[in-house]
């Protein structure tokens, strides 16, 4: 594994990490339009369309005005860690895309290419293990602040990012069970064969739902950073750039949460109806096919977080934390000793 | 010199340096952050000795559960930082001194005698993965296994009770 | 995989890392710093049994190096427990104030 990174394929890797972080940075920009429309519609209004037509120069004004804001330091906070927070929380968000597969491997100009960064053979671990270096993000900007709402919703959303953190490694415990590996595109090839992971294991499927957007601290999971009640929490003291920083982390988390549901659960690129076709097309045509669907299929879950964020109410914390501890391990459970089920029974 | 040895001698330093900066701080949040890079550095260790389960397991588990839960500690409890070697006894500095200097003095005798960089054992390529790790704990190592899950479920019983509030004694 | 860490240099380091966790203990009298001495310990000793797996081939040092870290998990938590119910009663985590065995 080590040798990946100082290899023969340095360059290509490079390309790829900019390819990778121009596109997700991107949709991190693009998506905070498609939320302001999104909810505008679902209130029964426009939503912005003066930036430029139908609004589709919204990010762009947005990100102006975030680069012209002063970024004010409080008198007493901890200078250092308050300004490292947001460095890691944006930076762990994006180190985790380095082991996910976005179609295929597919020959392109008498090469073969594989759409991933790093093909780890621990690729799913890499990403939890990223995941639980993101908790440090939210809990020093808390601390740094030297306020106490910023104190008190830094430790609440890390306690509940830690909480779901178990019930998510626990769901995911059935997919690994199914593809007996913990390579992303070994799992995607696995669901390819059978059936999805969704369909043969829906509870698991539930419980990582609820986990991720307990993870990504999104409603109806969001009262860590809610500001009816916590005047926004861990960022309360952040504005400018830094608070930049935290808003993209926020949504590349979105993102790669999405894309782990994706590949996961729900098949990645794989389509039952399409598959037969491809076989007959040119393989960088089936290259760009797998990445459109895979586009497709992570379009539609970023659909659903929005638009679970403006249907449901918030939760309240201990209810949170009861949800997570009480109901959600549990099922996680249950799902572990239902896949085993049907793997012995010979289903999948 | 190859890139896996600038590597390692690169995280040697930042072990080092790091676990400096845990022993002599004054404020015990510098020390724990100082202690997760340490962990970090640590897991890079394991991973340049081809250990690529253990290098995941240790970020997952060391960085990124046992020192939240430190920081979580520390933040909450907000002990005031009291000095480095304000009231330290002689007694303790020598033995301090005295077992440090036979620790050193002993692996200085032993590097020279294991220094041969291991060309020859070159391991199957099954080696610190997932699979052989999990093969192991279910096959020869599933007693220990099983007491280990043990320990952790009376840890953790034992941690709910002690931390409880009203618990004066 | 071409060519491995020499394993006298992972024996230095940890030995090197191993003393720093001593001093910690010997020297500072904050309870948390005092754990996370023993944290800096436990690596130390993690390391040499990862490089001992790597330098003779055998998985045996990566399982015992994953049992110690089970094992410093538990010992984490029971520990900081303690430190909570003693911080509750004496408002400090000088262990030298935490006398009241002492001949």
């Amino acid at each position: 594994m080590i040798d990946l990174l100082i290899g023969p394929g340095v360059a290509a890797t490079l390309v790829k990490i900019a390819v990778v972080l121009g596109v997700v940075m991107t949709v991190v920009g693009n998506i905070v339009l498609v939320e302001r429309k999104v909810a505008g519609w679902i209130q029964d209004r426009i939503g912005p369309n003066r930036a430029g037509p139908w609004g589709l120069l919204q990010p762009l004004a947005d990100g102006i005005k975030f680069i012209f804001k002063e970024d004010v330091i409080p008198g007493q906070a901890f200078k250092t860690l308050y300004m490292v927070a947001p460095v890691l929380s944006l930076t762990t968000a994006l180190t985790a895309f380095a082991v996910i597969p976005f179609a295929d491997k597919f020959v392109i100009l008498g090469r073969q290419v594989a759409p991933i960064i790093a093909d780890l053979d621990v690729g799913l671990l890499w990403i939890f293990a990223v995941a639980s270096m993101g908790v440090y993000g939210i809990v020093l900007a808390g601390w740094a602040s030297n306020n106490k709402y910023s104190l008190i919703g830094g430790l609440r959303s890390s306690a509940q990012m830690i909480s779901y953190e178990l019930s998510m490694t626990l769901s995911v415990v059935g997919v690994l069970m199914a593809a007996s590996s913990l390579r992303l595109a070994d799992i995607v090839n696995a669901q390819a064969g059978s059936v999805w992971n969704a369909v043969s294991q829906p509870i698991g499927f539930l419980v990582f739902m609820v986990s991720a957007f307990a993870e990504t601290n999104r409603l109806p999971f969001d009262l860590p950073e809610a500001e009816p009640e916590l005047v926004a929490g861990y960022h309360t003291e952040y504005s400018g750039i830094p608070f930049l920083m935290f808003y993209m982390a926020e949504y590349a988390n979105v993102i790669l949460s999405s894309s782990l549901m994706v590949l996961l659960f729900c098949g990645g690129w794989h389509l039952p109806l399409i598959e037969p076709m491809l076989d007959s097309v040119s393989p960088a045509m089936a290259g760009l096919a797998h990445l459109g669907i895979f586009s497709l299929k992570l379009g539609a879950f970023l659909f659903l977080y929005i638009w679970v964020r403006w249907t449901l109410p918030r939760f309240r914390y201990d209810q949170l934390m009861g949800l997570g501890w009480k109901v959600m391990l549990p099922l996680a459970l249950i799902n572990v000793v239902w896949t085993a089920f049907i793997i012995l029974a010979g289903w999948i | 010199m190859t890139p896996r040895e600038l590597m390692f001698y690169a995280d040697a330093i930042v072990a080092v340096m790091t676990a400096a900066v845990v022993v002599l701080n004054r404020n015990p949040v510098v020390c724990a952050l100082s202690l997760v890079l340490h962990l970090c550095s640590v897991a890079v260790f394991f991973l340049l000795l081809d250990a690529s389960f253990l290098f995941a397991v240790q970020i997952i588990l060391y960085a990124g559960a046992i020192m939240v839960l430190f920081l979580f500690v520390i933040m909450l409890l907000d002990p005031a930082g009291e000095g480095v070697v304000g009231r330290t006894g002689r007694i303790q500095v020598s033995v301090a001194i005295a077992s440090a200097a036979v620790l050193l003095l002993g692996a200085a005798k032993l590097v020279p005698a294991l220094a041969a960089p291991d060309q020859a054992a070159q391991p199957a390529a099954e080696f610190g993965q997932v699979m052989s790790v999990g093969r192991l704990l279910f096959t020869s190592y599933l007693f220990p296994f099983e007491l280990a899950s043990i320990l952790l479920l009376v840890a953790m019983i034992g941690a709910m009770h002690m931390g409880k509030k009203g618990e004066s004694e | 995989m071409a060519d491995a860490v020499p394993f006298g240099s992972i024996v230095l380091v940890s030995a090197v890392l191993f003393v720093m966790g001593i001093l910690g203990v010997m020297i500072r009298r904050s309870a948390l710093v005092i754990f996370m001495s023993i944290e800096l310990m436990l690596n130390a000793a993690n390391l040499v049994f990862v490089g001992a797996a790597r330098s003779t081939g055998s998985m045996d040092g990566q399982m015992f190096a994953f049992f110690v870290m089970a094992v410093a998990a538990a010992e984490a938590a029971v520990g900081l427990a303690i430190i909570i119910a003693i911080f509750r009663r004496r408002r400090s985590t000088d262990v030298d104030l935490m006398s009241a065995l002492k001949w």
